[in-house]
């Protein structure tokens, strides 16, 4: 039986419509609805809180003061104040753009890192869905978010939009690889895919301590999943303005702004519910309560390292993929596959 | 079989990183740079032409706006010219003050390098740092002379306001803070391991490819050519100081951020020694009201933060030039921006356009 906070209200929730309607089929349905749109709500409200915690943050490391005039002191309105501008900014469609692949990529920027929260555990046997691939699933979706970038790099008919574009495939191949190879660690331990088994074997010691290497390839492969310094060369700012982004204005460029920060909210659940033992943590506080420190924590190493680090170059990035981080994540394999094997033996 | 070809991309006029209005026609084969060329132009407003219709003193002003980010020695060098050309005898106390300014002017100047540099390796940090350190030199010049761009401090025959020892202890206060800064820097930049591999070894200039485009300050010393005005051709005081000529060997983007990094401690040097000599007396020489330098002609050269800023005057007896040229640093030095791109990446160019650190305020002119 689970105890997390989430899992009582879900229970209580049910037991509150069992005498109303009375059919499990229909409560199961409304449940999910429920859940839909509090995860949807979480989304899309955390790129508004990361907005304006990434300017604070910056600020700090640069030696600013950051937003402080609109909402008080701390400008605590300033991304409501973007959002507003945003929306009342003219929708721009640049002559010789393929419409409908323009248009579509930066709504479809959004499924990839929607469809990653049904796998995560957010607390004790709060999980949208208990896939017995959950692991690979996440894999596999997350880096479906490529094609969006693509689709609006190649149709936007500019040239700095396709470099980016062809950039973002490259990088994606360099970076997957290695990716899958070090979670391969996780894996074998946990002997199962599913993200609930994974986080249950952290009960006593977080992955980031039995897999320590598998831990700094993922940082690193995270951040270019979701295209954070330093290695946003998609974006790369000084040279391909926005790479893909570029031919996109107001609520349209903002969709690909908000959806960076889901990315960086869902590389953070990622890394906690892999590495950092998800929910567990001491027992004076609610697992809920742990996982988002730690997820909080994750968002902060992630900002701290986006705004210390120059770029990489296109070339560095891809040979480091290549030739650093999948023999590592190799190594790992085998090491872990040593490790396990003795384990058992004992 | 897929088939490729070369396309062309235009980086600028509007650009994140052309640092003014630069265009450069960029000729790539996928990411890769088959040349480049800078279009130039964007921001040009006849300077040598409107100083033909001004007096002389009413020229100073102009050279303000040539290379904006180090305006005290463009001061410098027109006001030398005009002095040498009319046989001014400018007094000691405005030499010492002229050259504490010029050399503060000259680590602003840097500054700005080293922030447009962070900023165009996508380390907008770094920029924010050095900005702020510039700042410091800034506040410097608002006390002496109530502007922090665009001073039109140094006129001819001195300088316009004298040194109060609020400025010099604000100096030195300054003075003592170089270093600690420069520590600073070590730690978020030149210790990067990102930083070094994205600047060694790109972009690199032979000796003979400095020589060939006959270009000038940082840009050549940094591959290895000991040619600094301030040493081969002293002019103002600047035979009175002790200090270095920082080389660099390779000629590649790494040693032209290591030759301005130390510049900056070489300046420091120089300004401390200029007020620890600071002589008592005049700040101004006795210019006539109405200046009519006699006919002839000059060329003056000095070593601006980028390179040899030569004027060269022509008079004809009356109160204004008759012809004034200019020679630019950033504009010679832009030239090389195609020998430096060719065959590098898209990402490099950036970094090779900001470690010619040109102007566009001078290219243009």
């Amino acid at each position: 039986m689970h105890n997390g906070i989430l899992y009582s209200i879900a229970l209580w929730l049910r037991e509150l419509m069992m005498p109303l309607i009375g059919n499990e089929t229909i409560i199961d349905l409304i449940m999910t609805v429920i859940g839909i749109a509090v995860l949807f709500s979480i989304i899309l409200t955390s790129a508004l809180v990361f907005t304006y915690g990434e300017r604070k943050i910056c600020a700090f490391i640069q030696v600013r003061i950051g937003p402080n005039r609109v909402g008080g002191r701390f400008g605590l309105l300033q991304s409501v104040a973007d959002m507003l501008k945003l929306m009342s900014k003219e929708d721009v469609i640049p002559n010789g753009v393929d419409y409908w692949v323009w248009a579509l990529s930066p709504m479809l920027i959004f499924v990839p890192s929607a469809l990653l929260y049904t796998v995560f555990p957010f607390d004790d046997g709060a999980i949208f869905a208990d896939l017995n691939i959950g692991i690979f699933f996440a894999i596999a979706v997350s880096s479906q978010a490529v094609l969006p970038f693509l689709m609006g790099g190649y149709a936007s008919n500019s040239k700095y939009g396709m470099v980016g574009g062809m950039r973002t495939v490259a990088q994606m191949l360099a970076y997957e690889v290695p990716m899958v190879f070090a979670l391969m660690g996780i894996i074998m331990i946990t002997g199962s895919l599913k993200m609930s088994a994974i986080v249950e074997a952290q009960g006593n010691v977080w992955f980031i301590f039995l897999q320590p290497l598998a831990f700094l390839i993922f940082l690193v492969t995270a951040l270019v999943e979701s295209n954070r310094p330093p290695f946003n060369i998609v974006e790369g700012e000084s040279e391909i303005i926005a790479g893909p982004f570029t031919e996109y204005t107001g609520m349209r460029w903002a969709l690909f702004f908000l959806a960076e920060f889901a990315n960086l909210l869902s590389i953070s659940i990622m890394t906690t519910t892999l590495f950092l033992g998800g929910w567990h943590g001491p027992a004076f506080l609610p697992g809920m309560v742990w996982f988002w420190i730690k997820v909080l924590i994750m968002v902060l190493v992630f900002q701290w390292i986006g705004w210390t680090f120059p770029r990489f170059r296109i070339d560095q990035m891809l040979s480091f993929g290549w030739k650093v981080l999948l023999p590592v994540a190799l190594v790992n394999v085998l090491l872990t596959g040593i490790g396990v094997y003795i384990y058992n033996w004992l | 079989m897929a088939k490729t070809e070369p396309y062309i991309l235009n980086m600028g006029p509007q650009h994140p990183s052309t640092h003014g209005v630069l265009q450069v026609q960029l000729e790539l084969d996928g990411e890769r740079i088959l040349g480049a060329k800078p279009v130039m132009g964007y921001l040009h407003r006849g300077i040598e032409k409107l100083m033909e219709s001004r007096t002389y003193t009413q020229c100073v002003p102009y050279t303000d706006r040539l290379d904006y980010v180090s305006s005290m020695n463009n001061n410098l060098g027109f006001c030398e010219t005009v002095e040498e050309l009319a046989g001014i005898e400018v007094p000691e106390r405005a030499e010492y003050i002229r050259v504490i300014v010029a050399e503060l002017n000259r680590i602003a100047s840097h500054l700005i390098f080293i922030g447009t540099l962070m900023i165009d390796l996508g380390a907008a940090t770094g920029m924010i740092y050095a900005f702020r350190d510039r700042e410091k030199i800034l506040d410097l010049f608002n006390i002496i002379c109530g502007a922090r761009m665009t001073f039109h401090y140094i006129r001819i025959g001195g300088v316009c306001a004298d040194a109060q020892p609020e400025f010099i202890a604000e100096t030195e206060k300054f003075l003592e803070y170089v270093p600690k800064m420069l520590e600073e820097y070590d730690h978020l930049m030149t210790g990067n391991e990102i930083f070094y591999h994205r600047l060694k070894g790109t972009s690199p200039l032979t000796r003979e490819d400095v020589l060939r485009y006959s270009m000038s300050g940082p840009n050549v010393r940094a591959s290895g050519v000991d040619y600094d005005i301030r040493k081969i051709d002293s002019y103002s005081i600047y035979d009175r100081f002790d200090f270095n000529v920082p080389l660099g060997t390779n000629g590649d983007n790494w040693d032209r951020y290591q030759v301005r990094f130390h510049e900056i401690i070489e300046s420091a040097k120089i300004i401390r020694q200029a007020i620890d000599n600071l002589p008592d007396g005049e700040i101004m020489a006795k210019v006539p009201k109405v200046l009519r330098p006699p006919k002839g002609d000059v060329y003056h050269r000095v070593e601006n933060t980028r390179g040899e800023l030569g004027f060269y005057i022509v008079s004809d007896g009356s109160t204004k030039p008759y012809r004034v040229h200019i020679r630019r640093p950033s504009f010679v030095n832009l030239q090389a921006l195609d020998t430096m791109c060719r065959g590098m990446l898209l990402a490099d160019s950036v970094a090779a356009f900001s470690t010619i650190d040109p102007l566009m305020g001078e290219v243009d002119c």
